[in-house]
């Protein structure tokens, strides 16, 4: 299965190396850096790599390039998913996945490296479990570590792995007994123009914290289930429960996790909570054109939008922004043409806007691509969707815990389509026009 | 941390051992590339008796390994620390040996007694260590050592051992692959394993090994699919993808009607013609189905091990783990009825909001998915919608997918949304979306026209990519039908006053040229003008204007000969050599003189020869003959160790492959008591005397099938269907079936409402969870046989609360020929009214008589009392008796044991009561009821939330469940149904409520001091009434 590990930093320098079977040379990457430097952008690297000898499965995150090298037919999404374990893993113990980290800690990621894989195969991938076998640095334990000499490797053998809910380790032990969910909602959307939805949908996810003594077994109900459209779980929820109950029952791992991914149809309509007025024109003649963006708010159920912050794409010839901004701050940058926009809470009563005129090359012929208009806020206090948790009851233990729930509503891939204007427009521009009309015509 | 800091105080200086370094990479100089001076006292570190000091060394070693290829002087010293105690040393030192065995293998072979001492540790951790490590030293001398570790390892009695074994099985057979044959007897011997920790780590070595003997999965397979949902998640992949080729060796392709049809007549003789003598019984029918007709061929019935397998793997849809939800996807795109495919595409489309690296090999996936199944993924065409975030390819793929997805009702959609794309600033994807709708202007008449105006548009883009790409899907457009465009052409032609893009119009150039004849009159006028402009032309305009003038010589002569003649002049003193070559080569092949030869005659076949329209085609055609999810499907060409994904057989293969063993004396016992019913009329219940004993017996063996807590329900099932297995099993002689036939009517008085009762049980049989387990008769083949269980089920069900449950004390075989069994009569015992009164009924099957039947060395938990019933003096052959002792159980399900004996023989036998047997009920008023139910809240008070079962929603039929499971009262005039009773020791209240609301949901109450009773009455009630 997974053969080797390579970490490789943005700058194309392998800092960390991990073989499970063999050794493979660093030779076999080159065939990455060629893709690299063809791609331009590093998101843009084909996934999967094929060389003469080898397949690469690489990953990027948090500016890394994890790359696996496979010698025989697996699945991609196996060691995809793998791979995103491992930086999952590695922002877990560290609380951040760069290069600095890793190499901070490179001990540890190692040896965490060779508990989660076994002859290239997954052994130990639950945080529960490593966290018995590797336990993650904290402040106080570094400093009693360089003052006592001892390591992060647990005294004790991890028995997590034995039990039959692997996921959560035994004999765990709090003071303070609590449970936290936070319901988070993201809106995927995109507008057009002039602010129909073309495409709305709501993914919400809830997290939890779960410190609970013993082996509790939670039951979460929610109001109005029916909304969920498509589920995900963690692997601690009995999907059965589920299907005839439409209740999350489950024995939580410890810590934080991830307890359910959910989708909400995007037959419910979804509520859009800002809208946006927005016009961006060019004159042929001479190098500027005109930017002017007011962002109102629209369906908020009584609560503030907060962190607004819209980011547009400008079109390559756009060398500079001479703009005003009622709230917020703009930043334009140069080199990756892109205007941003920090707002920070929506005031009703006086809506931000953002006015001014844009410099354009002089000489080179008019933008003729659309910008986009993407758009960032967080809605504290609500889930968009509407959906509700009814109760947290626990079985098993006798104590009370502490619960509570958290809602949120943030912007996703929210994203407005903006037609600009040139003014003494030119013969396609009309063209399009018309071509436009003829669909149109024939669509209806 | 804290290994970092510690090595940082370490370095400086230079090397002093002067070992050249590798990779001295300037990124990880920091930490790396400084030199180590300290060797010595590294050495000096090890040897010492400090735990702290030898794994400070240690996680130096191990740092410096990371990156550096380094010598060996530490390897012996690693010997040493393998001897220490400390598990944080001993940990590193294994990181190390691994590493570095193969170069120093002498070294390695210095360490091995080490572990073989490890694998004889008490510690089952410790054991699975010591066995990891070994098996990944790279050594081929230690192979035999390893060998036998892992044989011994695989019958360890920790199942985490045993996964550890099956992990280590692909590592030796990659160092030696010689021993494959003694590995698949150690893959056999684990696939039985019946963990779920096991169950994915052998199912890879067995992928990995012998992944052609498919004969060792038939037995396993049943017991697989039940697991699966509790294996892990990488397990699960494994697992999923090899039952997908599994199912596909022995199933028959449930969308084979429909297949058959597409390809008109293929089946004939050859079609059944393979397995003469494999299923007598199906053969038969298959022999007259081979008649021509195939109309007339039996229908396709699904094998209900492969509907198995699609219902077992259908909650992974929802895993958090996206290669799990692929694996099942790609199950059911390969194995499922057209009909049941859809359920993947929510769960597929979930997957593109993950990671973009998800995203891409899911839509690679989904690509070739929409070719063959279109419509399934139409209902989610907006989530395919581009953002302008997405990487590149992730938007070619996204519209790769909604090509794929276009029809004539969605193409207006689409192409609105093509139009923004075209406008993107990433201009490769917009080349992309020019293919995109080329192809959908092929595919779908209607919009051809639209298609294609559009197209003619973009030509005049400013960007050449766009242009060119315009052209060249124009060009094929137009290719597949030129003569109704001719006003295209024409248009285009228009165009070369305007576009200045020199793709564009040397496209435009060659498109009058190939398509004169429609356009007679403008082609010759556009020469005109392009001859004017000729000297001011790009050079591949150049060339194209000598193309059309060439074109237009061999068509059009009369007008065109001279405006040639100037063309071609004027290109023969160009600057360009190409344009001068073209010219003259051009000149001497159509102008036709004497000595131009026999080319010219040819001229006007080389120039306006036919072109073949382009085909407009998916890259994802024919990708599906990969398995799904596959790293070959994604690249389109075969990995290395890629399992082809076989056909569908044309007959099935025997499916009693898959038949397991059930233990010898269930199935004569089920047997057995048919035939006794038959001689005597039982004064028990049918329907109980058949489920009853194996239910007892079974549940022991199928323990392992509860996956959890909230699954006990579905044991009852479970030991029913197995009942079922061991019926159909012996139905294969034929003559069973008969006699339960005869048996049915002898239920007359029943059998009326046997047939009315008949088909919603086998629908509600199918719907409930009865299908989720391993044994299940094959419906088709045994029909008479599952009727038979029907209608038992059904009898069960409408069985009076009266009917008391019979348990099996003693076996006929065991008891050598005299059977007991018992039942709780739920009568007060009169001598001892704490004590819970056992009917016994002792059978003499044999042909002697028995006598001096009694009780002797009863053994009891503390507490417990038994008052044995009288001594039975003799029970004549073929007679039967009865007796009723008595015992108290102190409100525990403890078993009491005691041993039976006849005048020859002694029998150990145990008696276990039910909860609900230990209480008898007691009458109590609402109010009463009230009162008792509120001191008995908080601790004491246990609520379930239930579904009611189907057949168990009006007030009569709850009563009867809940009474028939605890031996308790109703509460007369409650207004929920309430149940009062009293256990037997210790007299301590048992209260039962049972709210029903809407659509069968309901709730159950039970309130009582003696909280484990509590809680397992809830459990047994629960059972009563969701089944």
């Amino acid at each position: 299965m997974i053969h080797s590990l390579f970490l490789i930093n943005h700058t194309g320098d392998i800092f960390l190396e991990k073989h499970w079977k063999s050794v493979i040379g660093r030779s076999v990457c080159d065939y990455f850096f060629e893709a690299r430097e063809k791609a331009v952008e590093p998101e843009n690297v084909p996934p999967v790599l094929q060389t003469p000898h080898h397949y690469l499965i690489s990953i990027y995150r948090g500016k890394l390039f994890f790359l696996s090298v496979i010698q025989t037919e697996v699945p991609p999404l196996f060691v995809i998913e793998f791979l995103h374990r491992v930086a999952d893993t590695i922002q877990d113990y560290f609380g951040e996945c760069s290069e600095g980290v890793i190499k901070d800690n490179v001990v540890t990621v190692y040896e965490l490296l060779e508990e989660m894989l076994d002859n290239g195969f997954p052994l130990a991938t639950e945080s529960n479990v490593l966290k018995e076998m590797i336990r993650p640095p904290t402040i106080l334990r570094s400093v009693v570590n360089t003052l006592t000499g001892a390591s992060n490797v647990g005294d004790t053998l991890p028995t997590g792995q034995l039990s039959n809910v692997p996921w959560r380790r035994v004999g765990v032990k709090y003071t303070n007994n609590e449970a936290y969910f936070d319901v988070i909602e993201e809106i995927d959307a995109i507008l057009d123009k002039s602010g129909t939805t073309v495409f709305a949908e709501i993914q919400g996810v809830i997290e939890a914290c779960v410190r609970l003594t013993g082996m509790p077994d939670l039951t979460l109900s929610f109001m109005n289930p029916r909304l969920l459209d498509d589920v995900s779980f963690h692997p601690c929820v009995r999907f059965k429960r589920w299907e005839s109950e439409r209740v999350l029952s489950f024995i939580p791992p410890d810590g934080n996790f991830t307890l359910m991914n959910y989708h909400v149809s995007s037959q419910n309509l979804v509520a859009i909570p800002v809208y946006v007025k927005q016009s961006i024109s060019f004159f042929e003649t001479g190098p500027c054109g005109r930017l002017d963006i007011t962002i109102g708010p629209k369906q908020t159920m009584g609560k503030t939008v907060e962190g607004l912050m819209v980011t547009i794409h400008m079109p390559k010839a756009v060398l500079s922004a001479n703009l005003t901004a009622t709230q917020g701050t703009y930043t334009y940058d140069l080199a990756t043409k892109v205007l941003v926009w920090d707002i920070g809470k929506l005031n009703p009563q006086k809506l931000p806007n953002l006015k001014g005129s844009l410099t354009t090359q002089a000489g080179t012929p008019k933008p003729e691509d659309n910008p986009s208009l993407n758009i960032d806020l967080k809605i504290q206090q609500l889930a968009i969707s509407g959906l509700k948790v009814s109760r947290l009851d626990m079985y098993g233990e006798k104590y009370k815990p502490f619960k509570g729930v958290k809602y949120l509503t943030k912007a996703g891939k929210f994203q407005i389509y903006i037609y600009m204007f040139i003014f003494l427009e030119n013969l396609m521009s009309y063209l399009l026009f018309e071509w436009l009309q003829c669909v149109l015509k024939h669509s209806i | 941390m804290s290994a970092s800091s510690a090595f940082n105080d370490e370095k400086g200086g230079s090397s002093s051992v002067g070992e050249p370094e590798y990779g001295h990479d300037p990124a990880s100089g920091g930490i790396f590339s400084s030199d180590y001076k300290r060797h010595d006292d590294l050495k000096e570190m090890l040897d010492s008796n400090k735990d702290s000091l030898k794994l400070e060394a240690m996680k130096r070693i191990v740092a410096v390994i990371i990156h550096i290829i380094w010598n060996s002087i530490f390897f012996f010293i690693g010997m040493f620390c393998s001897h220490c105690s400390s598990l944080q040393v001993k940990k590193l030192v294994y990181v190390y040996l691994v590493r570095y065995a193969e170069e120093q293998q002498d070294l390695a072979l210095l360490s091995i007694s080490t572990f073989q001492r490890g694998l004889k540790d008490p510690n089952q951790l410790i054991r699975a260590s010591a066995l990891r490590v070994l098996s990944s030293i790279r050594v081929t001398i230690i192979v035999p050592i390893m060998m036998l570790a892992i044989k011994e390892a695989a019958s360890d009695m920790s199942p985490y051992v045993r996964k550890t074994a099956a992990h280590a099985i692909p590592k030796l057979y990659s160092l030696d692959p010689e021993q494959k044959d003694q590995l698949i007897e150690v893959i056999e011997k684990l696939l039985a394993d019946k963990t779920t920790l096991v169950a994915g780590s052998v199912v890879m070595a067995f992928e990995e090994v012998c992944p052609e003997r498919i004969d060792l999965i038939h037995k396993n397979y049943r017991k697989l699919c039940n697991l699966l949902i509790d294996v892990e998640e990488w397990g699960q992949v494994v697992i999923i993808n090899m039952l997908t080729r599994y199912a596909r060796t022995q199933f028959l392709n449930p969308n084979m009607n429909e297949s058959l049809l597409e390809e008109g007549s293929g089946g004939d003789r050859t079609f059944y013609g393979s397995d003469e003598d494999e299923d007598e019984d199906e053969e038969e029918k298959e022999k007259k189905a081979e008649t021509p007709a195939m109309a007339k061929r039996k229908p396709y019935v699904m094998d209900p091990d492969h509907r198995l397998l699609l219902r077992n793997t259908k909650p992974l849809l929802q895993s958090r783990n996206a290669a799990v939800v692929m694996a099942v996807a790609q199950l059911y795109f390969h194995l499922a009825p057209k009909a049941e495919v859809g359920v993947i595409a929510k769960a597929l489309v979930r997957l593109l909001r993950s990671h973009s690296e998800v995203q891409y090999v899911v839509l690679q996936n989904v690509a070739t998915m929409t070719i063959k199944r279109r419509g399934m993924f139409e209902p989610y065409l907006k989530s395919f919608y581009i953002r302008s975030t997405d990487p590149t390819q992730i938007k070619v793929l996204k519209l790769e997918v909604l090509t794929n997805l276009a029809n004539e009702t969605n193409i207006s959609t689409i192409l609105r949304e093509f139009q923004t794309y075209i406008k993107s600033m990433d201009k490769d994807f917009v080349a992309a979306t020019i293919q995109a709708i080329g192809r959908c202007a092929t595919n779908i008449g209607e919009v051809r026209d639209t298609c294609l105006n559009g197209l003619v548009q973009l030509l005049s883009n400013r960007d050449e990519l766009v242009v060119a790409e315009s052209v060249v899907v124009i060009k094929k457009l137009l290719q597949m039908q030129p003569e109704k465009h001719s006003d295209i052409i024409k248009h285009m032609a228009k165009l070369t006053d305007n576009i200045q893009v020199p793709m564009a119009r040397a496209s435009i150039l060659w498109l009058i040229g190939e398509y004169c004849e429609h356009v007679p009159k403008i082609a010759p006028d556009v020469l005109r003008k392009m001859a004017k402009s000729f000297t001011n032309e790009e050079d591949i305009v150049k060339l194209q204007i000598i193309n059309l003038a060439a074109k237009l010589y061999l068509t059009n002569s009369k007008q065109t000969k001279l405006l040639t003649q100037y063309v071609l002049n004027l290109a023969k003193y160009d600057q360009n050599y190409d344009i001068r070559d073209r010219a003259r080569f051009i000149r001497q092949l159509i102008v036709p003189t004497e000595k131009s030869g026999a080319l010219s005659k040819y001229a006007k076949k080389l120039f306006l020869a036919l072109k073949p329209a382009p085909v407009l085609e998916s890259p994802f055609k024919d990708r599906d003959h990969f398995q799904l999810g596959s790293l070959s499907h994604l690249l389109n060409a075969k990995a290395g160790g890629y399992q082809e994904l076989p056909d569908w057989p044309e007959a099935a293969p025997d499916p009693s492959v898959r038949n397991v063993e059930v233990p010898e004396w269930t199935k004569c016992s089920s047997r057995e008591k048919r035939k006794e019913k038959k001689v005597e009329k039982p004064f028990y219940s049918d329907s109980e005397g058949e489920s009853g004993p194996t239910e007892s017996a079974d549940s022991g063996n199928f323990s392992w099938l509860l996956s959890d807590s909230a699954s006990g329900s579905e044991s009852g099932s479970g030991s029913e269907e197995s009942a079922s297995r061991s019926e159909s099993e012996e139905s294969e002689d034929g003559s069973e079936s008969e006699e339960e036939e005869e048996e049915e009517e002898e239920e007359k008085e029943k059998k009326k409402k046997k047939k009315e009762l008949k088909k919603p049980v086998q629908e509600s049989e199918r719907k409930c969870s009865f299908h989720a387990n391993v044994y299940q008769p094959s419906l088709y083949n045994w029909a008479l046989v599952s009727m038979t269980l029907h209608l038992v089920l059904c009898l069960q069900t409408i069985a009076p609360s009266s009917a008391l449950k019979n348990y099996e004390l003693l076996h006929r075989i065991t008891g050598e020929g005299l059977s007991v069994e018992y039942c709780f009569s739920r009568q007060p015992f009169s001598p001892d009214a704490n004590m819970v009164a056992v009917q016994m009924q002792f059978t003499n099957n044999a042909t002697a008589d028995t006598k001096n039947l009694h009780i002797e060395d009863v053994k009891l938990q503390s507490g417990m009392r038994v008052k044995e019933f009288s001594e039975i003096e003799l029970l004549p052959a073929g007679e039967t008796a009865t007796a009723v002792m008595g015992i108290d159980f102190c409100d525990s399900t403890q078993a009491a044991n005691f041993q039976l004996c006849t005048h020859t023989r002694k029998f150990f036998v145990s008696i276990q009561p039910p909860v609900g047997e230990l209480m008898r009920p007691v009458f109590l008023t609402e109010n009463e009821f009230k009162k008792e139910q509120g001191q008995l809240m908080g601790m004491n008070e246990i609520t379930e939330k239930l579904t009611l079962d189907m057949k168990c929603r009006n007030e009569h039929t709850i009563v009867q469940r809940v009474t028939t499971a605890a031996n308790l009262s109703r509460v007369p005039c409650g207004s929920d149904k309430e149940f009062a009773g009293r256990t037997v020791s210790s007299s301590s209240l048992v209260l039962v409520t049972v709210a029903t609301k809407e659509e069968g949901a309901a709730q159950l109450t039970v309130n009582c001091e003696k909280m484990v009773i509590g809680t397992m009455l809830v459990k047994d009630i629960l059972l009563a009434l969701t089944q």
